[in-house]
């Protein structure tokens, strides 16, 4: 028994020594070439863990060489300057200092290299060991540059690391979403922020040359993610942290962004991507951008492009023509041909009929307009879903609420047959201000009693007061049926008094589900 | 020796020397409240007070507690008077030192009791007074039976001897007694006593009576069970005599019978056959009724009405009136007629006859065993006697259906099938607990079995039968619900077996309506909210299950489809409507599972006639699937269709020669889970068929929305379709008939578009100047409106009385309190000074002595 337990504690103990042997041999030699020169050669070593098989070894390697090379470039012990070539420093006839620093420096290039290569690494502990080690490295240079200060920087800023940085973080190959986002640590740093902006434009002008205008979709996601985690500062005052110490132009970064992104949108996007960029564009975008109505041109062509699409550009349109006064010919009439059946099933419904009420709510619109609209929308309320239509009705009987003229559309007392052609684009020549609005009739038979009763309200003379409809843009078929069940409810609940004796039994015989069905 | 030492109360001094009368009648004492005025019929009760009077007896009120309690206060020790009568006030003094006196001397006697000869002493027997008793016991036994065996009642004795004497000395709980007895009258003591001495002889009577029949009881049993042991050790006697009892007397047979036999009691008249059916169709009118007003939806509350479906003489057993499945018993052409569904309510007879039988065995299984081969002899089965020949009469009646029909025959065949399974099953089942209970219960037998144990567990936890049944049949609902939905998802869905239980479900719906409301709004809730997750997430959702689909029928078969709201029913609408629009169809199986929610919005608004755009939409959508070219349509489908997509041609036929062998038949539900279609042939039936069923609830909708005014708006999609796209020249002959009957439809309707206008308003009325008259039918104040605010108001007065009145007592009480030691101290500075005076006095005197001693001394010198 004893024998055994022996045996196990001591296999434990072997297990344990492993695992602990090279981040203790790493950790010994990191400290042993810092201590003295004497043993530079280890340095080796540990570049050798550095590629080594095991994750946990290598990133201990990458701890340890983040350690060292910190403190060497701390100490000056790297070369400074335009490095000679490797095999000329044997021969060359340089003090023992000054080659012990050009053997470092290249050590260091070379752990530079293995480090850029660790970020497309498969396993992520490793890629973030890689990147923070990376940044770190940034960080120090910034301090203690590498580079001979010359003439014509007040302060120097290790470019090329970023930009090697940024180009693998844009790789074609894989999805670096969480590697992005684990960056946008740094990007909170104003310096880092500019010269990954100044890198990004770089790449992706260069990518989309060699493509040729068709961005891989790939890179496109990275970029993508790369830039919307670019959180610029809503104020100038607040360019405060930097990863080097230095002074900034916050006019520089927002000339930066914009050409940033007016390079990305220059290319041909798929259609998701488009999506996803209309849906930051108002938000995270136009306020950073120097000089919005740059933006004109991708927005009216988004805007042309119908469908979801021209419902999300609406958006950016909305913000330039509120506040950059963007005169939009025809804004109405493009705005009266989204009103599709569609309108009511998509995603962003609520975003569009939030921006479709704050168009409206112009009381100097003409009345042939907002009449077409009334009567387009209850058209189309005809095929619209019952959470929708408690949304519309309201929304319809607004319109009436804020142009009196229009309620010809509710009360005519004259007969009249319906006039509307629904075909016509221009609301100017579809004739609805001579129709009235029969649909909202009809689906006062709608089978939601809600639906039923909003339809009832133009059965009188609408009230004064508008209708709140914000809170109502986002109910869903479920709110709704949750809504129905919190309704008061009655003692009791009346049943069916035809007894039921089969399951296809309908009112009367069979019903229209056994005509069709057989239970099988 | 200064002032008296204490100031007599005036008022005490008042009250104490004077009579009430005196009181009353002194002006000076009498206050009299004013009153403001004089209202008729009122009684005040605060009119005259005694203003004296009441401040003396609340002094001394407070001399008697609040004082004695100040008295002792921080007085650990307590002193209590234990002589005889001490705190009793109702004793007079005199009286309470005659007691103690003769208490005295009835102790100091009986010491010395064995050796007094003194003629004084009463004689007695057994404790009582000889002499006493000579004069009581003719009283007594005048009207007591012979065993009361002369003893008084300690009552008795006691009121006659005047509560007391020897028998009273013992128990000094019932001195007190005597003691309050004695302020009764003779008279009422008299009669005191007469009334409960009849009240024992009642008692009595009763006991007897009721020991004579335990007894007349003990023997019978004995009876049996000496038959028994007689017939064991000597069975040939015993069997002799056994036949000689029997032959009782032929005439008490008939008298007791008689006697037992139910008197006839006066019943309703039976009603004839038109009666009933007019009855029913009333009762049907006004259900119709009820219903048209739900669906309008005006009188959306009248929630006081009693349940719909409770008839006047329902006596809320769970036994539902159906007037079609109601046999009517009855002779024709002298040979009992018996409907065909007669089956299943003689069904149940039967197992009510059998839980009979059952008992029966168990209770009397004994004689079974001892004499069934012998005629009937034992009283009790007379009982059976009659069963039997109940059971030989519907025999008779079936041997005499045999010959009269062949399918009856088979119906016959089937009964006894059912008859001799039904004998395997328990009678008796316990009420599931969980739904694994149930599962247990159900599973393994047959559909037609599992129906029968639904039906006996409901018949056994009947709500009338214990309290807690209810509960259980409520939950058994939900159970079953849930078993429906296992049945459904099973593969292949056994959905016959729901089918049969369909009218257990209908039947605890109807019990436990709110039960079932619940449970169906669980279910439905809980599947939109996962579909609404799944929406969330992914942007789209699968169809709904097959359980789901049978859910929402059943749904439509407990509950009215047509009510403007119901709380069942429109959540389920809602699910449909949820489902139509938010999954998109991927194959064959979803289109199948859109035609049948198709279906079931169709029937939920065929009544109402209301409108469901959902339910155009997806028709539409399916038909596009059917469209060959899809470029230049007239018309556009709504999500969750597309346009065009690799989907969207799922319902084009492969090859158009094949819907040259297609004939139309219904589609199975089970295709809503698993389609399996081998060759392309079946393919393109399976389309067809769909198509068709698309085709035939356009039919029905376009009928069905004849009536809206935007008809033809709402049609014109489909009939561009119809009309132009769909390959109609490729599918058989029914369907290009189903086709033009739908376009034919469609046109046909021409809507007349009424007047949009509002309606007219009331006209305001004029104001008028006559008067409202308001009745007043209840005089006096009124605050307050409702019963509650009225109950508030007046515990609130009540509360501020006396609260006002509790202040002013402890303010009394303090001020007493204070009066009190104020007296105290003033009594204790009177005693010092005086005290003080007569040591100077003493002084003095001394003093003066001295001096006197002195001067006589000085004079003596």
């Amino acid at each position: 028994m004893a024998a055994s337990k022996r045996c196990n504690v001591s296999s434990e103990n072997l297990t344990v020594n492993d695992v602990k042997t090279p981040k203790i041999d790493i950790n010994g030699k990191v400290d042993l070439i810092i201590q003295s020169k004497k043993h530079a050669n280890d340095v080796f070593d540990v570049l050798e863990y550095l590629q080594s098989e095991k994750e946990k070894n290598v990133v201990c390697a990458i701890d340890g060489c983040t350690k060292l090379f910190s403190t060497l470039l701390e100490r000056g012990e790297l070369y400074v300057g335009k490095l000679p070539k490797e095999e000329l420093l044997i021969g060359g006839d340089r003090s023992a200092d000054e080659k012990y620093c050009m053997f470092m420096r290249h050590r260091y290039n070379s752990c530079l290299e293995l480090l850029l290569e660790h970020i497309s690494h498969e396993s992520y502990q490793i890629k973030e060991s890689a990147l923070c080690a990376l940044m770190q490295f940034a960080s120090m240079e910034g301090k203690f540059p590498l580079q001979d200060l010359d003439w014509s920087e007040h302060y120097s800023f290790p470019r090329e690391l970023i930009q090697a940085v940024v180009e693998r973080l844009l790789s074609q190959d894989e999805d670096m979403a969480l590697l992005i986002s684990r960056f946008q640590k740094y990007m909170d740093m104003e310096d880092v922020r500019y010269y990954v902006m100044s890198s990004v434009r770089d790449n992706v002008g260069r990518v989309m040359d060699k493509t040729k205008g068709v961005s891989p979709a790939r890179t496109g996601n990275n970029v993508f993610t790369l830039l919307s985690n670019i959180n610029m500062p809503s104020q100038e005052s607040e360019l405060t942290n930097y990863l080097v110490k230095q002074e900034g132009q916050p006019a520089e970064h927002k000339r930066t962004f914009e050409r940033l992104w007016l390079g990305f949108l220059k290319y041909k996007l798929p259609s998701n991507m488009y999506k996803k960029v209309l849906v930051i564009l108002h938000d995270s975008i136009l306020p950073h951008i120097s000089n919005p109505t740059l933006m004109i041109d991708f927005l009216t062509a988004a805007y042309d492009v119908g469908g979801a699409i021209s419902l999300l550009a609406l958006n950016g349109l909305f913000v330039l023509i509120h506040q950059h006064n963007l005169d939009y010919p025809d804004f109405y009439k493009k705005l009266y041909s989204l009103l599709e059946p569609s309108v009511f099933h998509v995603k962003y419904r609520a975003r569009f009929f939030h921006l479709a009420n704050l168009f409206l709510s112009s009381t100097h619109l003409p009345v042939y307009l907002v009449a077409a609209f009334a009567k387009r929308l209850s058209r189309l309320a005809l095929t619209a879903p019952p959470a929708v239509l408690l949304m519309v009705l309201p929304f319809i009987c607004n319109l009436i609420r804020r142009h009196p003229a229009c309620r010809v559309l509710i009360h005519r007392p004259k007969a009249c047959d319906d006039p509307y052609l629904m075909e016509e684009e221009d609301p100017s020549q579809c004739h609805a201000l001579e129709s009235s609005l029969w649909e909202i009739q009809t689906l006062q038979k709608h089978y939601h009693p809600d639906v039923a009763t909003a339809a009832m309200v133009i059965n009188k003379p609408l009230s004064q007061q508008e209708d709140a409809i914000s809170e109502l843009l986002e109910l869903s078929t479920y709110e709704l049926m949750e809504r129905d069940l919190k309704h008061k409810q009655s003692k009791t609940v009346p049943l069916e008094f035809d007894p039921a004796t089969q399951l296809l039994q309908g009112s009367g015989g069979v019903g229209v589900l056994g005509l069709n069905f057989s239970l099988e | 020796m200064g002032k008296p030492p204490k100031k007599k109360n005036l008022a005490d001094k008042v009250r104490k020397t004077k009579t009430s009368t005196e009181i009353k009648n002194n002006p000076f004492e009498v206050k009299i409240n004013r009153k403001k005025f004089d209202i008729l019929g009122r009684k005040s009760k605060h009119d005259v007070g005694l203003p004296g009077v009441s401040r003396s007896k609340a002094i001394n009120k407070r001399k008697e507690t609040l004082l004695k309690e100040y008295k002792t206060k921080d007085k650990a020790n307590k002193f209590i008077d234990k002589r005889f009568g001490e705190y009793d006030t109702k004793m007079d003094p005199e009286e309470k030192i005659l007691q103690r006196f003769s208490m005295e001397r009835q102790r100091t006697q009986d010491k010395k009791d064995m050796y007094n000869l003194n003629e004084e002493e009463e004689l007695t027997h057994y404790g009582q007074s000889l002499s006493e008793m000579e004069k009581l016991n003719d009283m007594v036994d005048s009207d007591d039976d012979a065993d009361e065996k002369g003893v008084l009642s300690a009552e008795l004795t006691a009121s006659h001897f005047g509560g007391g004497g020897l028998l009273r000395k013992k128990t000094q709980g019932e001195k007190d007694n005597g003691g309050n007895q004695r302020a009764k009258s003779r008279q009422e003591l008299i009669e005191e006593l007469i009334l409960k001495s009849k009240q024992e002889k009642r008692e009595r009577q009763n006991q007897k009576e009721e020991s004579q029949v335990l007894t007349e009881k003990l023997d019978q049993d004995w009876k049996s069970i000496q038959g028994l042991l007689a017939h064991k050790n000597a069975p040939k006697a015993d069997r002799l005599e056994e036949e000689d009892k029997p032959k009782l007397d032929e005439y008490d047979m008939m008298v007791r019978e008689l006697g037992f036999e139910m008197k006839a009691q006066p019943s309703e008249k039976m009603k004839t056959p038109e009666e009933v059916a007019r009855e029913e169709r009333e009762r049907l009118q006004k259900l119709e009724a009820d219903r048209l007003r739900r669906m309008m939806g005006d009188v959306v509350e009248d929630c006081t009405k009693t349940q719909a479906h409770m008839s006047a003489d329902d006596l809320n057993d769970g036994f539902i009136l159906d007037g079609d499945e109601k046999p009517t018993l009855a002779y024709q052409d002298g040979k009992w007629n018996i409907n065909k569904e007669g089956a299943k309510i003689e069904g149940d007879e039967d197992e009510g006859g059998g839980e009979g039988e059952s008992g029966e065995e168990e209770s009397g299984g004994e004689e079974e065993e001892e004499g069934s081969g012998e005629d009937s002899h034992s009283d009790l089965d007379s009982e059976q006697e009659s069963e039997g020949g109940e059971e030989e009469e519907e025999e008779e009646g079936e041997k005499d259906e045999v010959p009269a029909t062949k399918s009856q025959l088979s119906e016959e065949e089937r009964k006894a099938q059912a008859e001799a399974a039904k004998g395997e099953l328990p009678y008796t089942f316990k009420a599931p607990e969980s739904y694994s209970d149930l599962k247990g219960l159900l599973q393994g037998h047959p559909a037609d079995h599992q129906c029968i144990i639904l039906a006996r567990t409901q018949k056994c936890n009947h709500p009338s039968l214990a309290v807690g049944n209810k509960l259980k049949l409520q939950k058994l609902f939900g159970f079953l619900l849930e078993y429906v939905g296992e049945l459904a998802s099973r593969s292949p869905p056994e959905l016959s077996t729901i089918d049969k239980m369909i009218t257990q479900l209908y039947g605890l719906c109807q019990l436990f309506p709110e039960a079932a409301s619940k449970a169906m709004q669980t279910t439905l809730v809980d599947s939109a909210h996962r579909m609404e997750e799944i929406l969330e997430v992914k942007g789209r959702a699968a169809f709904p299950q097959l359980d789901m689909l049978i859910y929402l029928k059943i749904t439509a078969l407990l509950f009215p489809t047509s009510d403007f709201r119901h709380p069942v029913t429109t959540p389920a609408l809602l699910y449909i409507s949820q489902a139509l629009t938010k999954c998109p169809v991927m194959s064959l199986e979803d289109v199948t599972s859109g035609l049948v929610l198709c279906c079931l919005a169709v029937e939920y608004v065929s009544f109402s006639k209301r409108f469901c755009p959902e339910l155009i939409n997806f028709l539409l959508g399916v038909l596009h699937l059917a469209v060959q070219d899809k470029t230049s349509t007239g018309y556009s489908v709504v999500p969750p269709f597309r346009q065009n997509g690799k989907v969207s041609d799922l319902l084009v036929l492969s090859d158009p020669e094949s819907s040259q062998t297609w004939s139309k038949k219904t589609l199975p539900l089970s295709a809503t889970q698993t389609l399996t279609l081998t060759t392309d042939l079946d393919t393109d039936h399976y389309r067809l068929s769909a198509v068709a069923t698309c085709m035939d609830l356009l039919k029905h909708c376009s009928s069905l929305y004849r009536e809206l005014t935007s008809y033809s708006h709402i049609f014109q999609p489909i009939t561009t379709l119809l009309s132009k796209h769909l390959p109609i020249k490729t599918y058989p002959a029914a369907l290009q008939d189903l086709h033009g009957e739908i376009l034919a439809t469609i046109s046909g309707s021409l809507t007349s578009r009424p007047l949009l206008v509002f309606q007219k308003k009331k006209p305001i009325p004029l104001k008028l100047f006559t008067p409202k008259i308001v009745e007043v039918l209840d005089y006096g104040k009124k605050r307050g409106n409702t019963k509650e605010e009225r109950e508030k108001e007046r515990l609130n007065h009540k509360y501020k009385k006396e609260f006002k009145g509790a202040l002013r007592e402890i303010r009394k009480d303090t001020r007493f309190l204070a009066r009190e030691k104020l007296n105290e101290v003033m009594g204790r500075d009177a005693e010092r000074k005086r005290k003080v005076k007569e040591l100077f006095g003493s002084l003095a005197t001394q003093e003066g002595e001295w001096k006197a001693l002195k001067r006589r001394k000085n004079s003596r010198h």
